[in-house]
């Protein structure tokens, strides 16, 4: 037995402009999937959009460069990731700064919360 | 309307603006809606203020009427859910809907941590400067978008993302922890420093400086001095515009054209600002290594310290570039160090230090660059290369005042 992230990728603007009826859809296949799926699931979250993304990098000086926004090379791909709680931004980029990615960086996406 | 009432308002929108919003978003845990509320208060300030009187403390006067609206706001909402989370407070200070009696207990000042939040480095750049605008210094969406030269819809979405990405993201309203503070700090300075320069010499529009924008920068710097007392790059920043603003009368003619420092007039330099600059740079420069605006505040204050432009101590100032770009490498720094060396060691000198940037990319569109070569050009005589310099220059340049400078010189080669 193997573990899988799953990361799904979607067209946010094609959200932005998706109707009630197609975000109920969408919440109604997920419901359905889940309750097939259940055995298998360890966790799932929808994330907030990529415009709330963080990205942080480790310059060559040895410093830290931090962006707005998603990683956007498309050489980088999502290699792992850590789920973390922290209080705000500024906890979550301290431990996520510390997480190695020598290769690239990470990117830091809240988890949408309903509450 | 009470006229005296009127310009009341208007100098508490300037002077108070981002104090009253800062302690409202405490009320509310919501940008936005502490925008609507501080707006609404100074609404209510326009008809008040005539009827009964300018209030002896302005700022307390709208901060009070900005969070009752907030307070009442959040008791007719508290049942509806919200679409974002609210700002990330702590816990040792009033919080969201607490109602805290503001008529009796000292309103804190957080412009701080207003402005440490809209300067977050998780915000792209241009992000945090038209907050800092908007939040701070209460500019319109609209003045900020015509500052950056970008539509007013344009502008809107990006506060608007920006906004969304606080919330969402849970960016802290916060003054970062001593560890971190210099370089949180550093990010602040840089938008306070971006906003002056470009209302120095404004990128677009018919007249050289936006003095709005470079007004509001120097309000800034203030606000962050008197926040930051102790801190050597604040006193930087704040020394380096105050000398450099100090000029602001002398910079173009009568009818609008560009002077240089060496043709201004230095008896209408603003000697108030710069005392005031001089009496900073000790403190400045107190850090080791000196921080990239305290060597740029030391550059203007060898400038201002010369009556005339024949009297400028040309090697100090050389001196100063040889530190700062160890400070701060950059290409921009290099080229007037270039300058400098061929103020203090002649042309010829200038000039070598000059061709060695030739190749350098992020001068390859600076109008500074060839403009400086043609100007040593011209004093070595070689008029055929200085023309042409002068002609690279005029077509690189994006302010009018600095176009019509680089063709009178070009004129001037030729008569």
């Amino acid at each position: 037995m193997a573990g899988y992230m799953v990361f799904i990728w979607d067209d946010e603007a094609a959200w932005e402009n998706a109707g009630p009826s197609t975000v109920a859809a969408n919440q109604a296949e997920h419901e359905d999937f889940i309750a097939r799926n259940a055995a298998s699931l360890r966790g799932g979250n929808r994330l907030h959009p990529s415009g709330t993304a963080t990205s942080i990098r480790r310059t060559a000086d040895g410093g830290v460069a931090v962006s707005d926004g998603a990683f956007a090379e498309t050489k980088e791909v999502i290699g792992g990731y850590y789920l973390i709680d922290a209080a705000d931004l500024d906890e979550a980029m301290r431990i996520a700064v510390q997480v190695p990615a020598p290769f690239g960086g990470v990117e830091v996406r809240p988890i949408w919360t309903t509450s | 309307m009470d006229s005296a009432a009127a310009a009341a308002v208007a100098e508490a929108h300037r002077r108070d603006w981002g104090f009253v919003l800062a302690a409202t978003a405490r009320i509310t845990g919501d940008l936005d809606a502490a925008e609507d509320c501080v707006q609404d208060a100074y609404a209510q300030a326009l008809t008040a203020w005539p009827a009964n009187g300018v209030p002896a403390n302005p700022a307390a006067w709208l901060t009070v009427v900005a969070r009752r609206r907030a307070i009442n706001l959040i008791r007719r909402n508290d049942t509806l859910s919200r679409k974002l989370p609210l700002l990330v407070l702590d816990d040792t200070l009033p919080g969201p809907g607490d109602g805290t009696d503001t008529a009796v207990t000292p309103i804190p000042d957080d412009r701080l941590r207003l402005i440490f939040t809209c300067c977050h480095p998780a915000l792209a750049a241009e992000a945090r400067v038209a907050l800092t605008l908007r939040l701070l210094c209460g500019l319109t969406t609209g003045e900020v978008a015509s500052a950056f030269l970008v539509s007013e819809t344009t502008m809107a979405a990006r506060i608007t993302r920006a906004k969304k990405k606080i919330a969402a993201a849970r960016i802290p309203y916060q003054v970062p922890p001593a560890s971190e503070l210099p370089d949180r700090l550093a990010a602040v300075l840089d938008v306070v420093h971006l906003v002056f320069t470009t209302g120095h010499t404004a990128p677009g529009g018919q007249a050289l400086q936006r003095r709005d924008l470079a007004e509001r920068a120097l309000d800034l710097a203030r606000m962050l001095r008197q926040l930051l007392p102790d801190d050597p790059a604040v006193a930087g920043l704040l020394a380096l515009i105050l000398l450099t603003d100090a000029r602001r009368h002398t910079r173009t003619a009568t009818d609008g054209r560009l002077l240089l420092l060496a043709e201004q007039d230095r008896t209408h330099w603003d000697r108030a600002e710069i005392n005031e600059g001089l009496d900073l740079i000790r403190a400045a420069l107190e850090r080791r290594p000196p921080t990239r605006y305290a060597l740029m505040a030391a550059i203007a204050a060898v400038h201002a310290a010369a009556p005339r432009w024949e009297a400028t101590d040309w090697q100090q100032i050389s001196d100063l570039y040889d530190t700062l770009i160890q400070v701060w490498p950059s290409p921009v720094v290099a080229l007037n160090r270039a300058i400098a060396i061929g103020e203090a060691r002649g042309p010829q000198a200038g000039l070598a230090a000059l061709d060695e940037l030739a190749t350098e990319p992020q001068l390859a569109s600076y109008h500074y660059l060839p403009a400086a070569r043609a100007e040593f050009l011209r004093r070595l005589d070689r008029t055929d290369e200085a023309r042409l310099a002068y002609h690279e220059a005029r077509l690189l340049a994006d302010n009018p005042v600095e176009r019509e400078f680089l063709a009178r010189r070009l004129s001037e080669l030729d008569a």
